[in-house]
């Protein structure tokens, strides 16, 4: 799978700059691993068409 | 002979008829939060001589000729994460404890005080709900009233530990992704997640406004209905919250499962699962007289996209405390929350915009189905402290997979009643009763129906 061939270390240093998150050393490796599963999970929504005409409702009605 | 631990409806016509007072109720479960609290650590605050006081207005009430509600004296505790005038809503962090005291309940709070229950306490929870064991880091572990050495399942643990032990008929959690259903599960009681929107959210402390949920724990159906109808009603301060008028369930619980259409979820809700989680499916399925099978489609995206959400929001509404002292957070939940925080904006919206499609598909099962009976937990309660957990002869991780099967079903809003399979000598587990939106009153009855064939109980196990 495509997601697991990405080193998401440089994408996590810049994005926490960029949101101002500051990532102590001693938690970096554990958001990595964090992270990594999360964009795992993630791959089965990114995967899956979605017609454009589905949007997210204002006031979701279950 | 008195029943030892009636349930919520039985106190109150005690206190009603005047066969009992409410303070000597109250009294009874300070006296055993007192005793057993130490061993089960299920209440973080007791608030005894404001629930004394409580009680001796109703008994006072109840003197001079007024009505005292429908709940008079009845105790109940709420998970850390509701506002209580005049303490600190914890939510089970450290954080903040440094925060000052809520200054009114909240709304479901109020409405069970105004129906004559009397407030007793807070209850242990993950940290900020992030989690499916309540073994938090800050507070320590909540132990199962079955088993003190197995997890009660969470983040709702303590509320559903102090009402399967008997230390209080009634207790309010949350459900974002089964944090009502898996505790219940885990330990042997009735746990009633409505439908998103149904009940008001104000004044609690939130993890993911997408999802979040409140309902009762409770150890009959009876009291399930009671309080659910007592706690609906619109609410303008939480502005996900229903306009719709309530609908009283209780007088339906009678009308049995004549006519309804009930299939057993195959596929996702099937697997992964230990073999006496899906025999107690069928047994179910059974008793109500049903083979037939539903297929809920991409279940498991379902899951997934609940889980983005659930770590963009989450970690969205802790941003600022992640960058001021993040060494604060429970270390089982603070990589995950820093991690969460960082989630590309197009994951998110995809997750979203899934669960507007996900929605749609399951709207279109329920227009041939009434009710869709899946298991709530993969296995029994499991030990505190276990972090593997395996499923199919895999190892997986413990924590995010117990609420395997609920975070699916809570991800569109769904109304699910946890309904606890007793098996002696064995630990109890949980199958879930699921009704279309705004049709918890069909989820009620079915549990009704197989509490009156006694295929599912909550009994109050002996603590040792």
């Amino acid at each position: 799978m495509e997601h697991e061939a990405i080193d998401y270390r440089a994408y996590i240093d810049q994005a926490a700059t960029v949101v101002g998150l500051p990532l102590p050393a001693d938690y970096h490796q554990g958001v990595v691993e964090n992270f990594e599963r999360i964009a795992a999970i993630a791959q089965l929504i990114l995967e899956f068409p979605l017609d454009e005409a589905i949007e997210i409702a204002p006031v979701f009605e279950p | 002979m008195p029943e030892l631990y009636p349930d919520a409806t039985g106190i109150a016509q005690s206190v009603r008829n005047r066969e009992v007072t409410a303070k000597a109720v109250v009294a009874a479960a300070l006296a055993r939060i007192a005793e057993y609290n130490p061993m089960l650590n299920c209440f973080t605050t007791v608030l005894a001589d404001q629930a004394i006081q409580d009680a001796e207005a109703i008994d006072q009430a109840i003197a001079t000729g007024h009505d005292p509600g429908p709940l008079a004296g009845v105790p109940f505790g709420v998970k850390d994460l509701f506002d209580i005038a005049g303490v600190t809503t914890l939510a089970g962090s450290k954080i903040n404890a440094a925060r000052s005291p809520a200054p009114q309940d909240a709304t479901l709070i109020q409405r069970l005080k105004q129906a004559g229950a009397i407030l007793v306490g807070a209850q242990l929870m993950d940290e900020y709900a992030y989690g499916f064991v309540t073994e938090n880091s800050h507070y320590g572990p909540c132990h199962n009233p079955h088993d003190l050495a197995r997890m009660t399942g969470g983040s709702s643990g303590g509320s559903a530990a102090s009402v399967a032990a008997g230390l209080v008929p009634l207790s309010l959690g949350s459900d974002t992704n089964g944090s009502i259903r898996v505790p219940a599960a885990l330990c042997g009681i009735f746990g009633l997640k409505p439908t998103f929107g149904r009940l008001s959210r104000a004044r609690t402390y939130p993890f993911v406004a997408s999802l979040d949920h409140l309902g009762p724990f409770t150890r009959s159906v009876r009291d399930s209905a009671l309080a659910f109808d007592l706690l609906q009603g619109p609410d303008p301060a939480d502005p996900a919250c229903t306009q719709r008028p309530p609908q009283p369930c209780l007088p339906e619980l009678t009308k049995g499962i004549e006519g309804l259409r009930i299939a057993i979820a195959d596929d996702y809700f099937a697997t992964n699962a230990a073999p006496e989680v899906l025999t107690a499916v069928e047994q179910i399925g059974q008793a109500l007289g049903t083979t037939k099978r539903v297929t809920i489609p991409e279940a498991k995206r379902a899951r997934a996209a609940a889980f983005i959400i659930t770590a963009s929001e989450g970690s969205n509404l802790h941003l600022e405390d992640l960058r001021r002292s993040p060494q604060d957070f429970d270390t089982a939940t603070r990589d995950r929350f820093l991690a969460g925080a960082l989630i590309p904006t197009t994951w998110y919206l995809q997750a979203q915009r899934f669960r507007a499609w996900y929605r749609d598909r399951v709207r279109e099962i329920f227009q041939h189905v009434d009710i869709i009976l899946a298991p709530t937990v993969p296995c029994p309660a499991p030990a505190i402290g276990q972090t593997i957990l395996t499923l199919d002869g895999v190892e997986t991780l413990l924590r995010p997979n117990l609420g395997l099967f609920t975070q699916p079903l809570s991800f569109i809003g769904l109304p699910i009643m946890n309904v606890p399979i007793q098996r002696p000598g064995e630990l109890p587990i949980g199958v879930q009763i699921i009704a279309a939106p705004y049709q918890e009153a069909l989820a009620l009855r079915v549990a009704a129906y197989l509490e009156s064939q006694h295929l599912v109980a909550a009994p109050v196990p002996t603590l040792t």
